[in-house]
């Protein structure tokens, strides 16, 4: 069904996948995600669309290793199959001819960043791209980004790769130097969080997406709730983009520590039951 | 209405069931007790997900069913919202043919082993048998009856596959695969029609699955009625959103004539009280996903869990009594339900109430959440709940609760399950705007043809009534079927 035809590295933790999906790919937008599952127990979870091919069927999804599913997710080999994978869910990404439009992606988020970048700049805006990452490995997609941002800057926090510094030190290094008009930032609840804060004192308006826990991904369970302009949203069909300036952050970083004793101790255990670290091409 | 009297009259007046009536006089019969559902000792079950009801006996089956008195006018049946022929289904278990029983319930409805286990049958059947309307006895116990002679079939292995008419090549498409659904996949199988159902998730059953427990009805069950339906030739394709995945237009483009929405109300209300998004505090159908879809109870299951000591549900339905008997399942040593008004008005089974009340669980009535409190990490840790009183009947007819003031109280719980309702699933209606809706977000169709604004559409069950029951969308199902089978025949004519 879901056969993985394509599966490339960009470093330890973080890998690109292309996956057979022909509906997918053909009705999927920017800014759309998928949900998958693996094997009859596995558990539900989204990931980005970071690209498809409506030609050959095919999506691309960009997946960290930070947990049990995306690590069962990357062990599986080309030629394999997920067991579920369901979408294009969420509302697609707005895109119309703004003016000049601030895209920063932070660590796995420069991955749903790509399509959006490439769809503002088809729209005939000017783009600038800041990417962000703790250091050099972690930087993804950076020649994909490059080729449809008129302007991009790297930052790491170590300095390895780029200029050193946070992402919010490229923000402002842009905004200082011209008129944006708007701004839309993906990465880390945290990033995103201080990101926001600094568009919010420029007073550019500016779209997050946000990546909550999620189970079904179609509106029916509530997990995956924040609150936006003091309401409650699902994040899964009212999203996943929200005014950046009116979600409720810190919220939301409480809700997605939720599982995470849970989690971490299901992570050990599968590590050690599992070496999946042999993954990597030398 | 005069066909279906001519009709119960001459099934009753068979030879067969003449007999029967001879054999003991009525007022014998109106003497029996009514039989008692085995069932597993509530200290047992609330350690697993077993089953409660185990089941009658053959005897006790016969013996219950010879109390009913094969009444010359079935008043129980006006109270069946798909007009099973009770009598007769009865009398066969009577007479020990079971699988003719079977057949009965198979003539009006899909999913008898479902309907006998969760059918409100004390506000139906039950609530309209002779027994209860007039001699102020226990009803015959027609859902236990029902459940008897679907479990036989299942357990025989001869499940009767219905008679399929000759495949006339057409088309058509159905919206979720709960009980609207397949119920309606089922009849248009039988005319001959090319059925596929989509499904969002990646099981089909719709709440039959996701929402309604193991200990309530297993999920063997469904599947069997699946797997029958499959051998009739329906496909399911699951993972598959219409209008996401691909839009009723995309789906008109390769063949299909009509559709029929059975896509539920699987949104859930929150109460819009302060720290109701804190952790810990999630909607029954999360709480019900994770365990029933997502196996998160299970050791092997990646999907986690949150259930703490003091668990605290808020609502009085059937989503509510499942949800608090689920937590005692994983081990909650207080479990409560909080319900703004009183027992009397509580909208579950009567069946379920009672079990829960033998497996421990708190009932808190008249009592209402105002505002949750959280730990540092964000964790509920307690919830003020305020005291109700009712005051004058609103328009549903229910006394309406009446806060009263200063009579606040806080308790514990670390798990908060809030259960105040369902809204109709948007997707469907999102994706076509021509669809007339209501202000609920229901879809607005004719009430007997079950057609939408859109004439090729039609539409049943939760997504039209908001959140109803498992035979009301059978019912919507079944007739969606028969008129979208008018529909076909005159356009293809
Ligand atoms: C709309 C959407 C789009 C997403 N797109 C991508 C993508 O393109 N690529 C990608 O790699 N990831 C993406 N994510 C995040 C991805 O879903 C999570 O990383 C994944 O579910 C983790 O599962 P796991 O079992 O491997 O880890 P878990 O064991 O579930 O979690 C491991 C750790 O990650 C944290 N965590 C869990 N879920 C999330 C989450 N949703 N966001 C942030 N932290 C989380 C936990 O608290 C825990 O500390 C997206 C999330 C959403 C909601
Ligand atoms: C916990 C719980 C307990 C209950 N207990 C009882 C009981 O004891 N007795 C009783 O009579 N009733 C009970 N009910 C109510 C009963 O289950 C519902 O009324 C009934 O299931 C409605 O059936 P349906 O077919 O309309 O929808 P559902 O059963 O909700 O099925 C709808 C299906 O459509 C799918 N879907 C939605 N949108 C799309 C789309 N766009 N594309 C593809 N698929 C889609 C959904 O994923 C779902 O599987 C209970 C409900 C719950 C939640
Ligand atoms: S389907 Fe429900 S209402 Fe009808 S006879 Fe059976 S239990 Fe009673
Ligand atoms: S009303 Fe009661 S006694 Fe009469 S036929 Fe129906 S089930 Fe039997
Ligand atoms: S993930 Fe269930 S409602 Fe959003």
């Amino acid at each position: 069904m879901y056969e993985i035809l394509s599966k490339e590295f960009f470093s330890e933790n973080v890998v690109k996948l292309v996956i057979h999906a022909p509906r997918i790919a053909k009705a999927r937008r920017a800014g759309h995600f998928v949900i998958l599952k693996i094997g009859e127990k596995g558990e539900r979870f989204p990931l980005t669309i970071a690209g498809a091919d409506r030609e050959n069927g095919t999506i691309t999804l960009v997946v960290q290793k930070v947990g049990v599913s995306s690590r069962k997710l990357v062990a599986l080999e080309v030629g394999e199959c997920i067991t579920d994978l369901v979408g294009p869910l969420g509302q697609a990404t707005h895109i119309e001819h703004k003016g000049t439009i601030l895209a920063c992606g932070g660590g796995v988020g420069v991955a749903p960043l790509l399509p959006i970048v490439e769809a503002y700049k088809k729209a005939g805006n000017r783009v600038i791209t800041v990417i962000a990452a703790r250091s050099k490995d972690l930087i993804i997609l950076e020649d994909q980004i490059k080729e449809f941002s008129d302007e991009l800057i790297v930052m790491t926090d170590d300095g390895s790769h780029g200029q050193k510094g946070l992402v919010t030190e490229g923000m402002e290094a842009a905004i200082a130097r011209e008129k944006i008009d708007e701004a839309i930032i993906i990465g880390p609840a945290v990033m995103m969080k201080f990101a926001a804060m600094c568009t919010k004192k420029h007073n550019i308006p500016t779209m997050v997406s946000l990546n909550t826990i999620m189970v079904d991904g179609t509106g029916m369970c509530g997990a995956c709730r924040i609150t936006v302009a003091g309401k409650t949203k699902f994040v899964c069909v009212d999203g996943p983009e929200f005014d950046a300036h009116q979600v409720d952050f810190d919220e939301m970083l409480l809700r997605l520590n939720g599982y995470k004793e849970i989690e971490k101790a299901a992570e050990s255990t599968y590590l050690n039951l599992n070496t999946d670290s042999c993954q990597i091409p030398s | 209405m005069e066909e279906r009297d001519t009709y119960l009259k001459s099934e009753r007046s068979q030879p067969w069931r003449e007999d029967l009536r001879k054999l003991i006089s009525n007022k014998e019969r109106t003497n029996m007790v009514r039989v008692k559902m085995n069932e597993v000792d509530a200290q047992v079950r609330i350690k697993s997900y077993v089953e409660v009801n185990s089941g009658l006996s053959m005897e006790q089956a016969q013996l219950e069913a010879s109390r009913c008195i094969d009444c010359p006018n079935p008043t129980c049946i006006s109270g069946c919202p798909v007009e099973i022929n009770i009598p007769k289904f009865v009398k066969r278990i009577e007479q020990g043919e079971f699988l003719e029983a079977a057949k009965v319930l198979k003539e009006t409805s899909t999913l008898p082993a479902v309907c006998g286990r969760v059918c409100p049958q004390e506000k139906q059947c039950e609530a309209n048998c002779f027994y209860t309307l007039k001699l102020k006895k226990e009803p015959v116990a027609i859902g236990f009856l029902e459940r008897f002679a679907a479990d036989y079939e299942q357990a025989s292995g001869e499940i009767s596959i219905p008679e399929i008419k000759e495949k006339n090549g057409v088309k058509v498409g159905c919206i979720g695969s709960g009980p609207a659904g397949l119920t309606f996949a089922g009849e248009m199988a039988k005319s001959g029609y090319e059925v596929t159902v989509f499904e969002a998730l990646h099981e089909i059953g719709g709440v039959l699955k996701y929402g309604i427990p193991e200990f309530r009805l297993p999920n063997r069950v469904v599947d069997v009625e699946i797997d029958a339906l499959k051998r009739m030739g329906v496909q399911f394709e699951t993972n598959f959103i219409v209008g996401k995945t691909a839009t009723i237009e995309d789906l008109k483009e390769e063949g299909f004539q009509a559709f029929f929405a059975g896509s539920g109300a699987g949104l859930p209300r929150f109460m819009g009280i302060p720290g109701e998004n804190y952790l810990g505090i999630l909607s029954s159908n999360e709480y019900l996903t994770r365990i029933n879809l997502m196996h998160a109870a299970e050791l092997d299951s990646d999907t986690p869990v949150l259930s703490g000591k003091n668990v605290m549900v808020i609502g009085g339905g059937n989503t509510a009594m499942d949800s608090v008997r689920t937590a005692k399942r994983l081990g909650a040593t207080r479990a409560m339900i909080v319900y703004r008004r009183s027992m009397d008005e509580m909208p579950a089974r009567i069946e379920e109430i009672e079990h829960a009340k033998e497996e421990g669980i708190e009932f808190m009535t008249l009592a209402n959440p105002i505002e949750y409190f959280a730990d540092e990490k964000g964790r509920v840790k307690s919830v003020k709940i305020q005291k109700m009183e009712l005051g004058e009947p609103d328009a549903s007819g229910r006394r309406r609760p009446i806060p009263m003031e200063g009579s606040e109280e806080i308790i514990e719980a670390e798990t908060v399950v809030v259960s105040v309702g369902v809204s109709p699933n948007p997707i469907v209606p999102d994706s076509l705007p021509d669809l007339e809706t209501t202000k609920w977000g229901t879809i607005v169709v004719n009430p007997d043809s079950l057609q939408s604004s859109i004439p090729e559409m039609f539409a049943g069950g939760d997504i039209v009534r908001g959140g109803a029951t498992v035979i009301l969308a059978m019912g919507d199902g079944r007739r969606a079927a028969q008129a979208m089978h008018k529909y076909l025949t005159n356009k293809n004519a």
